[in-house]
C-alpha cells in the first residue's frame, strides 16, 4: 500500500481530511500489521519521498514500538517480537540506511526509531551487531552520517541499561565519541552530535572512570568542549559536567580546581544557557554533599560509601560572591512568569544549597552583601539584598541567624508595606516566610515572634494579602508557617485572639478576582487549613462556624450549570480546595468528643454535598471528598450506616479507578474507615467489596502501590464482619499466600524494592491480623487451622531474610500472637517448632524499639496460653 | 535531543498541602487499625463497667470466703459477668500483695528491683471515658476525678476512642496530694498483665510523662501522678532508695522481681521491709494507735471454725470451737483480731496450728483481708530480731553467691534463740 499521501494528509490543516488520513492509517495497521510497518520504513527511507511523510512515518513506527504506559509498552514489545524474523531485519536494514540520507528529519527520525528498536532486541540478545554495524566505519563516513550514527549511540545508550552492553562495547562506543568530542573534529555537527551522546554514554562508564588514564582523558575532552566557539557545544558540554558531577562525584577531585575555573567564567561571561548550566554544576556538587553528610548524620566517622570531600567549602570563598553577582540580574516581570528560569534565580537557588552545604560559615560571606545593597535606591539591590537573605536561612544554625533575623524582622516588615517595588515586596513575603519556617516555633530557643511584635506581623501580613497577587501568595506562606510554629502550644497560642481576623482575611483573599494567578487560591486554602489544624479549643466555635462557610461556598459551585470550559476547570479546581478544607476540619472537630458531637448535626449535609461532588469526574475532587468522607466515618461511628446505600456506588466506582490509581488507593483506606465506623454492619456491603478488592489484586494495570493497603483492607473487613469473613477465605487466602510467597525473598532487590516488598509484607500481616481475630472465640476458628502452617512458615522466612524494617517486625510478631490467640492448642506444637516462636520472638522481646517490644509480649502471653492448654 | 532543563523550583513553598492531608488520614487509619487490632487482643474491654459503680456505702464486705474461686488472674470474662459490691470485691482482690519480707531471696541484686515505698494509700487509679476513679484495697472510692491520664478528662487532647483507658496502681501520698504509681496494670486499653515488671516500669517512665499526667494540677487534671524511681537492688540501688531523698514519706522499701508477671493477691515477687529509719510504722498499732505489749494479727474465720491467714493456700493458726463463734456472734468470712500469747512449734516445725491466742474483736470496718503468714513473722521479727538494713547490703554485695539462704538459716537461728529467751 501507499502511504505518503496519507501521512501527508494526516499533518493536512483541514480536519476532515486529516481525519480520514488517520482512520486510514489506522485501519491498515489493524488489519495487516507487518506490511503496514514495512510500508513505513520503506517510506522513510526513500529518498524520493517529500521530508515531512518519511518523518512522520519515523514516527509512526515509533509508536508501534513504544508507549508511556508501562502495561501497553509491554504489549508492544512482546508484538514486535513475535514479528516474522526475516521482516525484522528487512525493516531494521532500511532504518540503518536512512542514517546515510542527505535529508536532516529523516536521518534524525531514524535514529530514535533505532533506539527504540535497539532498547527491546538487545536485552533480548538480539540485533547483537547494531553498535559494530554503528562504529564500523563511523571514521570514514561523510559528515552527516557520522553526525546520525553518533546520535543514535546517544539514543541507544539513553534507551537500554548499561548491563544490557558488554564492557568492550562501551569501550568502542567511547572511543568513537570521545575522538569525535575532540577539538580536531573540524565539523560542527558532529562535534555537537558527539558531546551530546557522551551525555547519554556516561552512565556506562562505571569502568572507564575507574582508569585514571581513561578517565583523565574524557575529562580533559569534556572540559576542552566547554571552551568551543559553538554556544551550542559549550552548552552540551557544561550538560556532561553536571552529570559527571553526580554520577562521578568521588572522582572529582583531582579535575574540581578547574572545572571551579572554568564554571566562574562561564557564569560571569558566557550567555545564559550555558551560566545556567555552569551554576547547575555547583548546585548538583550541593546536592551531592548534601545528601553524603546526611547520611553521616553528624556522625563523621562513619564509613560511609562515599565520602565527603567537601568541595563547596573549599570554593566557599570564591563561589559565594560569584553566585551574588548573578542576584543582580533579575528580569523586570518574572514573579509573574511561571516559566521564569534565569541567571538571578538560579544562583540564588545554588546560593540557597551552599548554606545547607556548609552551614554557619556562610553567614559572613553574605551579611556584607546585604548590608551594602538592601538600603539602595535601585530595586535589582533592595530584592537582590532580600533574596540573599531569604536564601541562607536554611542551614546555618539558628543561634547564629536569630540575631541578625531580630535585627532585620522589623525592616523586613516596613519593607512588605512600603517597597515601591512589587519585586522587593514579593521576595521579602517569601523571606518572612522562611524566617517562620526555619526559625520559628515551640522548640526553637530563643523565640522571633514575641508578644511585642505578634500583632504587626500578622497585621503586616494579612494587608499584604491585598497586594498583587503573587505577593499576596506569599504572605499566606509566610501566614502558614507562622501557623504551623503554633501547632503544639495548646491554649497558650498567641494567634487565639486573630483566629476569626485571619480566617476572614484568607476568605476575602479566595474570593479575589484574580485568586487564579499565582496559584493564590491553592495558598489561601492551605494556609486557612493549617490555621485550623493549628487552632486550640478556645477557638473550636469558630472552627464550626466556618464548616457552614465552606458549605455554603461548596453548595455554590455545585448549583452553577452552563459555564465555559475554562469557568469548569476553575470551578473544579475550587471544590477540590473546598473538599479538602472540609476534610481538615472534620478531623480536627473529630479529635474532641465535645466539637465531633456539635459536628455531628451536619453531617446529612456535608454527606449529601459530597455525593453531588461525586457527580462531577475529576480525580483531585474525588479523592479530596473520599478523604474527607473518611474523616467523617471516623467520626460518626456506627450511625454511618445510613449513607451507605448513596455511598456505595461511588465507593465501588473509587476502587475501579486503575487509571487514576490515587483515587482508587484513597477509597481502600476509606473502606477500612467505614469497616471500623460500622463493624458488622458492613456486612451487606461486603460481597461487591471484596469482589472489587480481589479485581484489583488481579489487575497489572493497577499501580502496585495499591496493592499493599488492600491487603490491609481484608483485614480491616475481617475484623469487622469476623466469621462472616469465612465464604472470602477461598479467594482471599491463596492471594495473600502467592503474595506472601513472592515477598519472602529479596535477595538482590534495589533498596526501593526492599521498601516496597515491606510494604507488601505488612499489608498482608495486616490481613492476616484481622482474619484471625476476626475469627477468635468463633465455631468456626478451625477453618483457619490448614493455613497456619503456612503464615508461620512466611514469618519464619522473613525472618531468616532479615530485611524487615520495624513495622513489619511489629506487625509480624503480632501476627503470630494472634495466630496462637485464636487457634490455641489446635496450633500449639506448630508454634513450638516454628522459628519464629523462639529466635524471632526472644529478638523482640528485648527489642529497643517499645512497639515491637509490646507486640512481643503480647505474643508471648498469646503463645504460653496456647501451649498451656 | 533536547537540551537538558536545569529548572529548580523557585520560591515554590517546601510543602504540599494535599500530600499532608493524604499523610494525616493514612496516620488517622493506621492509628485507628492499630487501636482497632489492640482492642481485638485485649480482654480488658468490660473493666469499664467498674466506672459505673456508684460510691453508695459499701455493704458486708467482709465477706469474702476462701470457697470463693480464687482469681489470679485479672479476667475480665469473668469480672463481666459481676456487679455492683460483688464487683468491689472482686476488684479489692486485683491488687498485686507484696509480701512481707522475712528472709533474703536469691539473686537480689540481679534479679530485683528497689525503691522507697511512699506513705500512704493503697489503691487503683482507672481512667476511662473521660474520668479517672480511684479505688482503695477494699474497693471503696477514693477520688472521682479529671486527669491527664488517657480518657481521663473531657478535653479535646484525649484522641483515643472510648475503648482507651488505663489501669494503675498506686500509693495517693496526703501531704502533697500526689498520685506515687507504682505499677501499670493497663494502659491506653493494652493490658500490661502479663508483661514483665522490667517491661512495665519501662513503659511507665515513658509513657506517663508523656501524657501531661505528671504536670502541675490544673482544670482538666486535679491531682498530679509521678512515676516512682526504681533502682536494681545492687549496693548503690539499695542505699538510694535507703538514704536517698524522696519527694514523699517513705514507709519502707519496696523490692519487685524484674521478671515477674502483674499478678493479683500475694505474692513472693513482691516484696516489702521496712525498719524504723525508713518508715514510722515499723511495728503495727492497734485501733487507738498506740502499739500494744502483745503482736496482734488479724485472721479470718472459716467454715469449719479454723483460723486462717490470706495467704494461698492460708496458713491456719488456730481453731476457734462452736461455742466460742456462737457466744461472740461470729460468721464465716468473718476477720478476727487476735493478741499473740504463744506460737506454738510454728518455729520448730512451721506448724502453727498450736499458737496461744487471745481474741480482742473484730477489727476495724476498712480491713477486708486477713494478714498474711508473711506479716504475722515480719511483725513477730520486728519486735524481737529484725531482718537489719546491714543483712541486706551483705547480701547484695555477696550476690555473686548463689547460694543465699545462709542468710536465711541465720535469721531462723536468731528468732530461734529470741525465742527461748
Amino acid at each position: 500500500m501507499e502511504v505518503t499521501q496519507f501521512l501527508l494528509n494526516a499533518q493536512s490543516v483541514d480536519s476532515t481530511v486529516r481525519k480520514h488520513a488517520e482512520d486510514t492509517l489506522k485501519q491498515f495497521q489493524e488489519q495487516n500489521l507487518p506490511a503496514f510497518l514495512l510500508s513505513l520504513s520503506t517510506e522513510l527511507v526513500s529518498e524520493e519521498k517529500p521530508a515531512e511523510s518519511r518523518k512522520l512515518a519515523g514516527l509512526v513506527l515509533k509508536n508501534a514500538l513504544d508507549a508511556k504506559e508501562q502495561h501497553r509498552k509491554s504489549e508492544l514489545v512482546q508484538r514486535w517480537l513475535s514479528l516474522d524474523v526475516g521482516l525484522r531485519s528487512q525493516i531494521k536494514g532500511f532504518l540503518l540506511q536512512t542514517l546515510y540520507s542527505g535529508v536532516h528529519d529523516a536521518r534524525s527520525t531514524a535514529s530514535q526509531v533505532i533506539a527504540k528498536v535497539a532498547g527491546i532486541e538487545l536485552p533480548h540478545k538480539q540485533w547483537l551487531d547494531l553498535i559494530g554495524s554503528l562504529l564500523s566505519n563511523i571514521h570514514q563516513l561523510p559528515p552527516h552520517a557520522k553526525q546520525a550514527s553518533l546520535e543514535t549511540l546517544g539514543y541507544i545508550c539513553e534507551e537500554v541499561d548499561p548491563d544490557v552492553l558488554d564492557q568492550d562495547q562501551v569501550n568502542k562506543i567511547l572511543t568513537a565519541v570521545v575522538q569525535s568530542m575532540n577539538a580536531t573534529e573540524s565539523n560542527v555537527d558532529v562535534r555537537l552530535a558527539a558531546t551530546r551522546a557522551i551525555y547519554n554514554a556516561l552512565g556506562f562508564a562505571q569502568a572507564n572512570f575507574s582508569n585514571d588514564m581513561e578517565r583523565d582523558y574524557i575529562m580533559k575532552v569534556v572540559c576542552e568542549a566547554t571552551l568551543s566557539p559553538e554556544v551550542k557545544i559549550r552548552q552540551a558540554a557544561f550538560e556532561c559536567l553536571v552529570s559527571i558531577g553526580s554520577t562521578y562525584y568521588e572522582k572529582l577531585a583531582p579535575y574540581i580546581k578547574d572545572i571551579f575555573m572554568i564554571t566562574s567564567k562561564a557564569v560571569r561571561d558566557d550567555e545564559e544557557s550555558v551560566s545556567l548550566q555552569a551554576i547547575e554544576f555547583w548546585s548538583t556538587i550541593c546536592d551531592e554533599e548534601i545528601d553524603i553528610l546526611e547520611e553521616y548524620g553528624g556522625d563523621f566517622t562513619a564509613d560511609s560509601d562515599v565520602p565527603c570531600y567537601y568541595f563547596v567549602k573549599q570554593a566557599l570563598s570564591a563561589l559565594v560572591p560569584m553566585l551574588l553577582e548573578t542576584l543582580l540580574k533579575q528580569e523586570e516581570d518574572q514573579d509573574q512568569d511561571e516559566g521564569a528560569w534565569n541567571l538571578a534565580m538560579a544562583g540564588g537557588t545554588c546560593l540557597g544549597l551552599v548554606a545547607r552545604t556548609v552551614g554557619d560559615e556562610i553567614v559572613p560571606l553574605v551579611m556584607p552583601f546585604i548590608e551594602e545593597n538592601i538600603t539602595k535606591a535601585d530595586w535589582r539591590q533592595r530584592e537582590a539584598a532580600t533574596y540573599a537573605f531569604g536564601s541562607i536561612l536554611e542551614g546555618p544554625s539558628p543561634s547564629k541567624l536569630t540575631p541578625i533575623v531580630n535585627v532585620a524582622l522589623s525592616f523586613m516588615l516596613t519593607a512588605l508595606t512600603n517597597d515601591s517595588s512589587s519585586h522587593v515586596k514579593d521576595t521579602t513575603a517569601w523571606t518572612l516566610g522562611r524566617i517562620f519556617e526555619f526559625l520559628h516555633g515551640s522548640t526553637t530557643e530563643a523565640p522571633i515572634i514575641t508578644a511585642a511584635n505578634c500583632q504587626q506581623i500578622i497585621s503586616v501580613l494579612l494587608q499584604s494579602m491585598k497586594d498583587a497577587p503573587n505577593v499576596a501568595e506569599k504572605a499566606c506562606g509566610a501566614l502558614y508557617f507562622l501557623a504551623q510554629g503554633y501547632e503544639d502550644v495548646g491554649s497558650t497560642s498567641p494567634l487565639i485572639p486573630y483566629f476569626q481576623e485571619v480566617v476572614q482575611a484568607l476568605l476575602n483573599v479566595s474570593h479575589r478576582e484574580d485568586a487564579s494567578e499565582s496559584r493564590l487560591l491553592t495558598a489561601a486554602y492551605e494556609t486557612l487549613n493549617e490555621v485550623v489544624r493549628c487552632s486550640t479549643e478556645e477557638t473550636a466555635r469558630l472552627v464550626l462556624e466556618l464548616i457552614q462557610v465552606i458549605m455554603a461556598e461548596l453548595h455554590k459551585t455545585l448549583e452553577a450549570h452552563r459555564i465555559s470550559s475554562g469557568e469548569r476547570e476553575k470551578q473544579t479546581e475550587l471544590q477540590g480546595l473546598l473538599c479538602g478544607c472540609l476534610q481538615v476540619i472534620i478531623q480536627k472537630l473529630c479529635a474532641s468528643e465535645p466539637t465531633k458531637f456539635a459536628l455531628m448535626q451536619y453531617a446529612d449535609q456535608i454527606m449529601s454535598l459530597f455525593l453531588q461532588v461525586f457527580g462531577c469526574r475529576n480525580a483531585t475532587v474525588h479523592e479530596e471528598a473520599m478523604l474527607a468522607i473518611g474523616a467523617l466515618a471516623y467520626g460518626t461511628g456506627p450511625n454511618f450506616a445510613k449513607y451507605m446505600p448513596d455511598l456505595y456506588k461511588y465507593l465501588e466506582m473509587g476502587l475501579q479507578n486503575f487509571e487514576e490509581y490515587q483515587v482508587c488507593a484513597v477509597t481502600v483506606g476509606v473502606v477500612g474507615d467505614i469497616c471500623r465506623a460500622l463493624e458488622d454492619k458492613i456486612l451487606p456491603y461486603c460481597d461487591g467489596i471484596m469482589t472489587q478488592l480481589l479485581k484489583d489484586l488481579s489487575s497489572n494495570q493497577l499501580h502496585r502501590s495499591v496493592k499493599p493497603p488492600i491487603f490491609s483492607c481484608f483485614g480491616d473487613i475481617a475484623l469487622a464482619i469476623g466469621e462472616d469473613f469465612e465464604k472470602y477465605l477461598m479467594y482471599a487466602m491463596p492471594m495473600l499466600q502467592s503474595a506472601a510467597e513472592l515477598s519472602a525473598r529479596t535477595s538482590g532487590a534495589d533498596d526501593e524494592m526492599i521498601e516496597y516488598t515491606n510494604l507488601l509484607r505488612n499489608g498482608i500481616l495486616e490481613a492476616y491480623s484481622g482474619i484471625f481475630q476476626g475469627f477468635k472465640n468463633s465455631p468456626k476458628t478451625q477453618l483457619l487451622i490448614s493455613y497456619a502452617p503456612h503464615v508461620l512458615q512466611f514469618l519464619d522466612s522473613i525472618y531468616v531474610e532479615k530485611d524487615m524494617d520495624d513495622v513489619v517486625i511489629k506487625t509480624a510478631i503480632g501476627v503470630l500472637g494472634d495466630l496462637a490467640d485464636t487457634l490455641g492448642s489446635h496450633a500449639g506444637s506448630l508454634i513450638q517448632q516454628s522459628l519464629s516462636s523462639n529466635d524471632f520472638l526472644s529478638e523482640c522481646l528485648s527489642s529497643d524499639d517499645h512497639l515491637i517490644k509490646e507486640s512481643a509480649e503480647w505474643a508471648r502471653s498469646a503463645i504460653s496460653r496456647a501451649i498451656s492448654v | 535531543m533536547s537540551s537538558k532543563d536545569p529548572i529548580r523550583s523557585f520560591k515554590q513553598p517546601s510543602f504540599s498541602d494535599q500530600r499532608k492531608r493524604r499523610q494525616q488520614s493514612l496516620q488517622r487509619q493506621s492509628q485507628n487499625r492499630e487501636e482497632a487490632q489492640r482492642h481485638a487482643r485485649s480482654l480488658l474491654q468490660t473493666i469499664l463497667s467498674f466506672l459505673d459503680v456508684q460510691p453508695e456505702s459499701h455493704g458486708d464486705i467482709s465477706l469474702v470466703t476462701q470457697s470463693e474461686e480464687s482469681v489470679k488472674e485479672f479476667d475480665v470474662r469473668q469480672a463481666a459477668r459481676i456487679r455492683g459490691a460483688e464487683a468491689r470485691r472482686w476488684f479489692a482482690k486485683q491488687l498485686m500483695m507484696p509480701e512481707w519480707m522475712i528472709d533474703i531471696p536469691d539473686r537480689l541484686s540481679s534479679d530485683w528491683y528497689v525503691c522507697a515505698r511512699p506513705s500512704g494509700k493503697r489503691c487503683f487509679v482507672v481512667s476511662s471515658n473521660g474520668i479517672t476513679v480511684s479505688r482503695l484495697r477494699n474497693g471503696s472510692l477514693l477520688h472521682r476525678f479529671p486527669s491527664a491520664l488517657p480518657n481521663g478528662a473531657r478535653t479535646n487532647k484525649s484522641t483515643g476512642s472510648g475503648q482507651s483507658y488505663c489501669i494503675l496502681d498506686c500509693i495517693f501520698h496526703e501531704p502533697d496530694q500526689t498520685y506515687y504509681v507504682i505499677d501499670m496494670v493497663c494502659w491506653a486499653g493494652i493490658s500490661m498483665y502479663e508483661c514483665t515488671a522490667d517491661f512495665r516500669f519501662f513503659w511507665l517512665n515513658n509513657k506517663l510523662v508523656e501524657t501531661g499526667a505528671c504536670d502541675r494540677p490544673s482544670v482538666s487534671h486535679k491531682y498530679m501522678f509521678r512515676a516512682i524511681s526504681f533502682f536494681d537492688c545492687d549496693q548503690e540501688g539499695l542505699n538510694e532508695a535507703y538514704t536517698g531523698i524522696a519527694p514523699y514519706v517513705k514507709d519502707g522499701l519496696l523490692f519487685c522481681n524484674k521478671h515477674s508477671h502483674y499478678q493479683s493477691g500475694n505474692t513472693p515477687l513482691s516484696l516489702v521491709w521496712k525498719d524504723e529509719k525508713c518508715s514510722q510504722y515499723v511495728i503495727d498499732t492497734d485501733s487507738k494507735g498506740l502499739i500494744p505489749d502483745q503482736q496482734q494479727v488479724v485472721l479470718e474465720l472459716l467454715d469449719d471454725g479454723r483460723l486462717a491467714t490470706s495467704d494461698e493456700p492460708p496458713a491456719i493458726f488456730a481453731h476457734l470451737d462452736s461455742r466460742f463463734i456462737q457466744e461472740n456472734e461470729l460468721k464465716a468470712g468473718n476477720l478476727l483480731r487476735f493478741a499473740i500469747k504463744g506460737w506454738g512449734s510454728y518455729f520448730t516445725d512451721g506448724n502453727l496450728e498450736g499458737a496461744d491466742l487471745q481474741y480482742v474483736g473484730k477489727p476495724n470496718r476498712s480491713k477486708n483481708l486477713a494478714d498474711s503468714l508473711s506479716k504475722v513473722v515480719f511483725q513477730y521479727m520486728a519486735r524481737n530480731a529484725p531482718l537489719r538494713i546491714e543483712q541486706l547490703f551483705t547480701a547484695v554485695n555477696a550476690s555473686r553467691k548463689e547460694d543465699a539462704t545462709i542468710c536465711d538459716l541465720d535469721i531462723v537461728d536468731l528468732t530461734l534463740n529470741s525465742m527461748d529467751a
